[in-house]
Order: C-alpha cells, then structure tokens, then sequence
C-alpha cells in the first residue's frame, strides 16, 4: 500500500485515552484501551463507544437510487420504507458476496455505509448505477454507541434517540449538532451508530464518555462480541465465493427478491434456497479451552474433511473458546459432534446453533 | 540465583543446573489478556530455539520457544485453570516451566535486567 496512513477525527483522542493502535484497511484504529476482555464486559453490561469512522459512508440521489442498487444486492430497497435499514449484500455473477452494507432509506436518497476494506470496490460499483448521483461523506465521523445503557446515554442528549426500534434511522440534534443516528450494530447489543460532522466529533465523543456507564472500546472487543452474535465478519466469513444462502443470510433476502431475482448471481443464489446449499456456515463451540481460530480444518469424528472455521477465538462473555466455520450440509445440525484440528490434534467441537450470546436489540 | 532475560521475552532464573523460565511482564502486557496456555509434559526434551509451548490471548497464539536446551522438570500445572495469571504475575506465581539445563553456556547469551530494559525500550 502506497498511500499513507489515514487517521479518523478521534485520532487524538484514542491516544489521549490509551489505546493501542493498529492498521487496519489503511487505517490507524484503536485496537483496544484498557484490555479486550474488559471492553467487551462493558459493552454486554453497560455500554462501549466504538469508532467505526474508516467505514465508507455515502449518499445515493437520484430519481429511484433503491431500484437501481437492486441491480447490486439481493435485498428489497423500493419497499424499504423511509427511517428504515436494511442489512445486504453487493453479490456476483457467481453468487458470492464481494461485500456486505447497511442500507437506509432517508426519504429523497439512500445512506449507505460499507465496509473499509471493501470501499475501493464497492463505490465504483455504486457510483456506475444509471440515474444514481453518488457522494462519499468524508467529513463525518462515525461511532458506535453499543450496549443496554446505550438509550440511557444518548436519550437525554437526544430524546428522539428513545423512540428508535433496531434498524431504524433518523436525522437528529445532538449538542446542537445535526447528526443521523441509526438503531443498529454489530455486537449483538442494543445501540446506535451515529454519523457526526467531523469537527464536532471529539465533543460529542467526549461527552458520551462521560457518562458512567460508558467507555471506549476497540477492535478487538468488536470482533469478540460480533463473533458471539453469529456476526460475519467479510473476509473471514464471507466473501466472492460464499453465497448469502451458505452464509445463513437468506433472512436479508425479501421473498419479492427471492422469487423475482434481478440481482447478480440470482441463479444460484435462488435454486439454494429452494435446494439448500451444499455447505452451511455453523457456530462450533469446542469442548477444551484452546481457540480454534480461522483457517483450522473441521473433520467429522471419523477423519473426513468437512470445512474450516472462518471465525475463531475466545468469548468472553461465553467464557470459552467460540468459532464459526463452513461444514458440509449434511453435517451442519445443531449437536453434531466434529473435530477440530488445532496444532495437528483432534480437539472435539459440537455444532451449535448461532447466535452463541442472545441478540439484546430492541425491537 | 540469576536472572536471564530473553530477546524472545522470557526470564529464567537459575539455581545450580535448574532454570525457572517465565514470561516477562512486558511480553504479557503486549499479548493482552491471556485465556488458554499449552505446555509440555514433564520429562520433555528440547533445544534452543524449539517452540516448547503455545500461549493464546483473546487476540492471537503466540509460540513460546525455549531460550536454552533443556528438559523439563515441571510445567506450572496451575496456568491451565488460571491463564490469566500470566497476566498479572508472569514474573512471579505464573511461571512456565522448572527445566534442568543441558547446555549452561547459553545463558551467556542472555541479558541481564539492564540490558533487557534497554532492549524493550
């Protein structure tokens, strides 16, 4: 990578409080403050404040921009009422994902946020759409107020913050800054992701952490608390050779969608749901205590190959090892006994049912 | 008894032909917070340079690899139960290994506390 570094709004502030940085998608991201353990607790009991301001953000005007990002994703956009969001997928010709997205209708044009590592490709891909005017918001931040005191922070900066149910989506005033806050995330808990022009971001942020009850949390917290939710994670989980109906993501495909297709790899997207895939991403909850992290071969108890794990680590909240991986159909049913082979040793695992912590939203 | 420091993080105190091996503080404070450890058995052979253990944090596994050749006399068997230890006594109750030296001259190649600070930085 030639291009240098970026640094988001909180840069400074993730420094003032502590954080290990790392890079991440040509970003420098805090990693984690006081401990990934600790960050994660705080966001299952209380709540955590994450920066997710390397994620793309962008508009979409035009004269129908929903109709036309159908043509990208298996989702249904022209019914997605307005304050609403819907989570999907851009797909191939082949049916696989090349990326996943948040896609909110905010009445006279779309708000869509993707994911860092995948900007480069996806806005090109949305900026080509016909009739579709695309912006790319570089001057927000982005941050992710998640956990059960989530409405307990925000609502007395901001009361319209109470009325949201999970996956809707308003503009608002906070600090008497204009920001759009939308009921959503990716840690299993209640809470709001809340695009804030970039020179009011520290304030805000600074605020929000005042509270008690809030702290800041990194990336690594993210990814053990999005990993207990059954979250994908693209490029771990899913990617151009996974379809959404392997992935367990069919729920994000409307059923107009589904019969009507009209999106890049449709044929084999549709004849999976009516056929089942030939592989299933499962939770697997190993027995031991060592992780089984990604890229370690899953075998049925008699030594067949039967995947790998995509997703692996420790959950916290779960207190042991957690992980997500592909397995061939047959072997995907809840209980079903595996091995994991960790280190060249089989490590006996079960398949679970996902997600491995209870989804906390408010609905 | 003398304390050894490792480029790969370790300490080893030693008393006669037996070294007491560990992880430095620093080398816990970097890994993060410390849920599974992998150890050898007792009576286990090995060399400089060999990878005598695997110590995982939530974030990633990190190899332990031996600072000298040796055998091991004892594994710390309470690590198992308690990884977390390492974080917060990895100097003290949470030590790794009892190793009966094979080689001693090695330790020649080790540092001393002053050198490690510097090395650490």
């Amino acid at each position: 990578m030639t291009d240098a570094v970026r640094k988001t709004p909180l840069y400074d502030l993730h420094l003032e409080l502590g954080a290990k940085m790392v890079d991440f998608a040509g970003w420098s991201m805090p990693i984690q403050y006081a401990g990934i353990m600790a960050e994660h607790a705080q966001c299952r009991e209380k709540a955590a404040l994450f920066d997710v301001s390397h994620m793309g953000q962008v508009t979409l005007h035009g004269t129908n921009p929903a109709a036309a990002l159908e043509t990208l994703v298996p989702a249904a956009l022209q019914t997605l009422p307005e304050g609403k969001a819907r989570y999907t997928q851009f797909t191939n010709d082949a049916g696989g994902i090349l990326d996943d997205l948040i896609v909110s209708n905010a009445g006279d044009h779309l708000f869509v946020v993707v994911n860092a590592s995948m900007r480069d490709q996806d806005l090109p891909l949305m900026a080509a759409l016909d009739g579709v005017e695309l912006t790319e918001i570089t001057d927000h931040a982005l941050i992710a107020l998640q956990g059960p005191k989530a409405q307990s922070i925000l609502a007395p900066l901001c009361p319209v913050a109470a009325d949201l149910k999970f996956m809707e989506t308003t503009t608002a005033t906070l600090l008497d800054t204009p920001v759009r806050i939308s009921r959503l995330g990716y840690t299993g808990e209640d809470g709001y992701e809340i695009s804030i022009p970039e020179d009011k971001a520290v304030e805000i942020t600074r605020t929000l952490l005042a509270h008690d009850d809030c702290a800041p949390a990194g990336l690594g917290a993210r990814d053990s608390l999005r990993l207990e939710a059954g979250l994908c994670l693209y490029g771990n989980d899913i990617n151009a050779d996974t379809s959404p109906v392997e992935a367990g993501l069919t729920w994000s495909i409307q059923k107009s969608r589904r019969t009507g297709g009209g999106f890049p790899g449709a044929a084999r997207i549709q004849s999976e749901i009516t056929d089942g895939p030939a592989r299933k991403l499962v939770g697997i909850k190993p027995e031991g205590r060592a992780p089984a992290r990604q890229g370690v071969e899953i075998q049925s108890t008699s030594g067949d190959p039967l995947g790998q794990i995509t997703s692996g680590g420790f959950g916290p909240t779960v207190g042991g090892p957690v992980a997500m991986g592909y397995v061939a159909s047959p072997h995907s049913t809840p209980g079903t006994a595996v091995n994991l082979i960790i280190r060249g040793k089989a490590q006996p695992a079960t398949i679970v049912a996902l997600p491995f912590v209870p989804q906390n939203y408010k609905r | 008894m003398t304390t050894y420091y490792s480029e790969e993080h370790e300490w080893l105190t030693v008393e006669g032909d037996v070294a007491t091996i560990g992880i430095t503080q620093h080398a816990a404070d970097q890994l993060g917070d410390i849920v599974f450890i992998e150890l050898k058995d007792e009576g286990d052979d090995f060399s400089q340079g060999d990878d005598i253990g695997v110590i995982e944090s939530v974030k990633a596994a990190s190899e332990v690899y031996a600072p000298v050749d040796g055998e091991v006399v004892e594994a710390n068997e309470t690590l198992a139960d308690n990884p977390g230890s390492l974080n917060d006594q990895p100097e003290g109750d949470a030590w790794i290994y009892k190793v009966k030296l094979s080689n001693p001259s090695q330790l020649e190649e080790l540092m001393d506390l002053a050198a490690y600070k510097d090395f650490i930085g």
